[in-house]
């Protein structure tokens, strides 16, 4: 074994080679200038990410980013690891391919709306039901940024854009309803203001084995301002947001006055505390292997007024990922035959000899 | 058959395997039959999809193959799994061409033709030799299984198939009664009927019959009863063909003279599967297959998904774009990415290919082309995806194309596919088609000795300033022979880098929108492609009278019908040359020398004229196009038809 590989906080990364060298955020900044419009998100969420790594104290060498298109997808640029800047909508199979062949890398996919809904819809449930060994950052602002201001599949019913002037008719996606629907393992949800949150979904993120998806709620100040703005203005923000705690009753509000609770006809909605009693609190359950329940806490948020959105981990469970599961094949083939011999295989079992 | 590559000397003699009967076969009353010596023989086995005429195909083949014939095989079956049984659109055939020589194709007109039902043999009977011997099963010719086909008369009865020696044989009922004392059931028995035939063709053409016993054991093992009946249906078959009347002779075909060394029967899509594993034994990269299923390449995806043994990952996925994402994904980390399909699926991949061409990666895009457009002709071949593998992307996006020109030499292309791909760092197109991928032919197993060593040269320093005190990696930077540029894999300290699909600055890589730069790396990517002229072979020339003003100019699968075409126009006193395209892109650079050294160029090809159009446009030759596209290999003599008809004309003044 590598003398670099050693297990850590972070089992998923055992196969990845560490680096004795302290590290610190600014090893990972490249020397591109990020090219994001001033007041953009995408540069909290590049922060979070670059003081979060070396938390890993894996070589900068081993982490790979890969991205689709868009705005977000320029991101592999900024960062001083290996990266590759894709086609639209396909860097989860790209990243797949990259993933099941080389064990010793850390692979992160950076997508957005479009990119990972749209476009790339099919990729992004394949590469969730599988349970590869990627980590997908799912920049959602629900709109077209990079070509300018069309609705994207996570804009809200009705929204007025360059390319549906009476309003857009499509209902729209819930992205961890999609990801807990495609037999997800891990999914989560955090926002790109909140550098706390942010990182803890993070660390969890690189902590499970098999694909992980963070959705990431991110502000587009040019075309989409202020979306996610309830969430994080301080005079709505508590009332609004349900801040998920594996094993903890889901309670949130003011003074902690809203809680979650399941009705008598099994609907899990939102009430008053006073309503209920404490034992009636929903507590949240991320290891739960039913998602069920992870499910109806995603129906929670309404989608056009945001209201009692939960941000947080909403589903971790274990289950061999695929790569695993492809190594330990190959394995088993070797053990139980050896080592091809190509000779042996031209040959086949059917010859005759001409002298 | 030999490929252009291989050697043309014949002079050895090639070792004969006896001929027996099944061991514990009874010989109640075997007549005294004479055996007639025959040169070739070509034999279409045709039947409803479930009757197993495929299998019994093979296990003629593989049967013909030991016994040192050459051979030629062409399946042809539809894109239904199981039509209604007794339809048209239901019967499946394989043909077989064996012979004492060198032979090409799998043959213009069958010799024999065997029918299973009414179904097949309207579909069939037409291909027939006129005098040619039709074995029918008479068991099926019922009055509503003609009906289902349109007959209104049993052919069988109403004289309408004089022109042939037909016989007869109740197929069916003879297996059943046959099988009459084993522990199956009758259906189970009449399934056995493939069996039967194939004992009764081993008997009439002198075949051995220990691989068929071998086979039938090993696929029916478990299950005794059932592998009782199959061999007592041959047996029964072997018999009758023994005390029958109806055949008065039985016949055998010599081996042919075939160069020294171990020979095996392949199939195209098992030569380019093994090609494939090869090419990363060979360059030391573990062999990553992103595909998704499509007829008629499937069948590589299963073959390399067994060979884990040689590291090869086979990873089948949710579409087409994912297939080849997945394998150029696996690429950048180091591993030699291939993708699959067919026609379809190309297209489906296009925009990946370009990014492949942006991004200067290895890629193997293995296209085994099928009839189209859209879903086409699925189990047909054609080569009409030329044009897509040239310029089906957007840009300027030059892509090296490979062709393989018979099923063994899938072996060889993959090889040098991969050769192209890793060299050069790009991706590369290998063309087969539905007849190469299903047809086989004898193989000398190559010695793994004598297969070319591929070396990825991974980069692992700084190429930039490293005379300086901070020395850099760049990742286009390019080496002056082959423009190729330095293949840094993840894992590599020092040399992070980042790429994508937006052009990049010559030399560092770095993202950039300035015109003249733009203009030079379409040049500088063109001129790579173009580069790889200088590592492949000179087109050859086959002229063996040496006077030849005709040429003929081929790629890829026709390359059989076309050399067979030659060969009877030269034994009718022509003269005429041969040359057939390997690469396609770039083409050998003595191209354009050959093809000025005739007064016509002639192209055969299965499409409306798209390697004519290309030479045309490349060179300014009036190449005469002979295309037809109707799912099938060409015939010799239509080829021989046309190529004596321009030979004919050649003194009167060329069109303008």
């Amino acid at each position: 074994m590598n003398p670099a590989i050693t297990p850590s906080a972070f089992p998923a990364l055992d196969l990845v080679p560490k680096t004795d060298e302290p590290q610190k955020a600014k090893d990972f900044k490249s020397d591109q200038e990020v090219r994001w419009c001033p007041g953009c998100g995408d540069y909290a969420i590049l922060a979070a990410v670059q003081g979060f790594l070396p938390e890993l104290g894996l070589r900068r060498e081993n982490i790979v980013f890969v991205s689709g298109i868009g705005c977000s997808s320029r991101f592999p640029y900024y960062m001083n690891t290996y990266g590759l800047h894709s086609i639209h909508g396909r860097a989860p199979a790209i990243a797949t391919g990259l993933a099941v062949s080389r064990p010793d890398l850390s692979v992160w996919v950076i997508t957005g709306d479009g990119d990972a809904l749209s476009i790339g819809g099919n990729h992004l449930i394949h590469a969730l039901r599988r349970n590869v060994n990627l980590k997908i950052l799912l920049f959602n602002n629900r709109i077209y940024g990079l070509t300018k201001g069309q609705y994207s599949p996570t804009s809200e019913t009705g929204k007025i854009t360059k390319s549906t002037p009476m309003g857009s008719l499509d209902y729209s996606f819930n992205p961890v309803s999609v990801a807990l629907g495609a037999e997800a393992t891990f999914v989560a949800r955090t926002i790109d203001s909140d550098r706390k949150h942010l990182t803890s979904v993070l660390r969890a993120a690189a902590a499970h084995e098999g694909t992980a998806l963070v959705e990431i709620y991110q502000n587009c100040n040019i075309f989409n301002d202020h979306a996610w703005e309830p969430l994080k203005d301080g005079d709505t923000r508590d009332d609004m947001l349900i801040r998920l705690e594996h094993g903890e009753p889901i309670r949130f509000g003011t003074n902690g006055d809203r809680v979650v609770v399941r009705g008598a006809d099994g609907h899990v909605g939102v009430v008053a505390a006073s309503e209920v009693d404490d034992s009636q609190i929903l507590s949240h359950d991320a290891h739960a292997d039913d998602p069920g329940l992870a499910f109806a806490l995603s129906r929670l948020s309404d989608p056009h007024t945001l209201a009692d959105t939960p941000i947080g981990v909403f589903r971790d469970v274990s289950r061999p990922s695929y790569d695993r599961m492809a190594r330990e094949q190959m394995a088993a083939a070797r053990a139980a035959k050896g080592e091809g011999d190509l000779a042996v295989l031209l040959a086949g079992s059917d010859t005759w000899t001409v002298s | 058959m030999t490929s252009p590559a291989q050697s043309r000397d014949h002079q050895v003699s090639a070792e004969t395997s006896a001929t027996s009967p099944p061991a514990n076969l009874e010989h109640d009353t075997p007549l005294d039959k004479d055996t007639v010596t025959l040169g070739q023989v070509v034999i279409r086995l045709a039947g409803d999809s479930g009757d197993g005429m495929q299998l019994t195909g093979d296990r003629f083949t593989s049967e013909t193959a030991g016994l040192g014939n050459d051979l030629s095989t062409l399946p042809d079956f539809p894109a239904e799994i199981r039509a209604p049984a007794g339809t048209l659109p239901g019967v499946s055939a394989f043909q077989l061409h064996f012979a004492d020589h060198d032979i090409m194709t799998p043959g213009d007109r069958p010799d024999v033709l065997v029918a299973m039902n009414p179904a097949a043999l309207k579909a069939n009977i037409e291909a027939l030799r006129p005098g040619g011997d039709l074995l029918v099963n008479t068991d099926e010719f019922t009055s509503r299984n003609l009906a289902k086909v349109g007959y209104d008369a049993n052919p069988l009865e109403d004289g309408s198939l004089e022109d042939y020696r037909v016989h007869p044989i109740p197929l069916t009922s003879m297996t059943v009664e046959a099988l009459a004392d084993f522990d199956v059931s009758k259906k189970e028995a009449e399934r056995a009927k493939n069996m039967f035939a194939l004992g009764l063709l081993c008997w009439l053409y002198s075949r051995p019959t220990e691989g068929t016993m071998a086979f039938l054991r090993s696929k029916f093992g478990a299950k005794p009863d059932i592998l009782a009946a199959n061999i007592a249906a041959f047996e029964a078959g072997w018999s009758f063909g023994e005390t029958t009347e109806d055949f008065s002779v039985r016949y055998e075909v010599k081996p042919a003279p075939m160069g020294a060394g171990v020979y095996r029967n392949i199939s195209g899509n098992l030569a380019l599967s093994y090609g494939l594993v090869a090419a990363g034994v060979q360059s030391g990269l573990p062999v990553f297959l992103g595909s998704y299923p499509i007829t008629p390449a499937s069948d590589i995806l299963h073959e390399l998904s067994k060979h884990k043994t040689f590291g090869v990952t086979t990873f089948q996925a949710e579409d087409e774009i994912a297939g080849i994402g997945a394998a150029l994904g696996a690429s950048y980390g180091g591993a030699l990415g291939v993708t699959t399909t067919s026609g379809p699926g190309i297209a489906l991949k296009s925009e990946t290919i370009g990014l492949a061409v942006s991004l200067e990666l290895p890629l193997i895009i293995i296209d085994v082309q099928r009839g189209g457009p859209s879903t086409g002709l699925p189990t047909k071949t054609e080569q009409a995806d030329l044009l897509q593998a040239m310029f089906g992307r957007n840009g300027e996006a030059p892509v090296p194309i490979v062709a393989p020109c018979s099923p063994g030499d899938c072996f060889d292309a993959a090889v040098e596919a991969a050769r192209i791909a890793i060299t050069y760092r790009t991706p590369v197109f290998l063309l087969s088609d539905g007849y190469l991928a299903n047809g086989s032919e004898p193989w000398r197993i190559p010695a793994v000795d004598t297969l070319p060593v591929i070396d990825p040269g991974f980069a692992t320093e700084p190429n930039h300033g490293v005379d300086t005190e901070n020395p850099e990696f760049w990742p286009y930077v390019r080496d002056p022979e082959t423009l190729a540029r330095p293949w840094a894999v993840p894992g590599t300290a020092g040399l992070e880098h980042r790429i994508g699909g937006l052009e990049k600055a010559d030399g560092s890589g770095a993202i950039s929108y300035d015109p003249d730069n733009h203009d030079r790396m379409v040049r500088l990517r063109q001129a790579k492609v173009d580069a790889i002229a200088r590592s492949i072979p000179p087109l050859q020339v086959e002229d063996p009278d040496g006077d030849a003003r005709v040429l003929v100019i081929g790629w890829g699968s026709t390359y059989g019908p076309i050399g067979a075409a030659c060969r009877k126009l030269r034994a009718a006193g022509h003269s005429v040359a041969q040359a057939h395209l390997r690469h396609l892109n770039p083409m050998p650079e003595n191209t354009e020398q050959v093809l000025r050294d005739y007064d016509r160029v002639i192209v055969p090809e299965m499409n409306l004229g798209q390697l004519a159009l290309l030479l045309r446009g490349r060179f300014l030759v009036d190449a005469i196009g002979y295309n037809r596209v109707r799912g099938l290999p060409f015939t010799s003599d239509e080829l021989a038809e046309t190529i004596s008809d321009v030979i004919a004309h050649l003194d009167t003044p060329a069109r303008t």
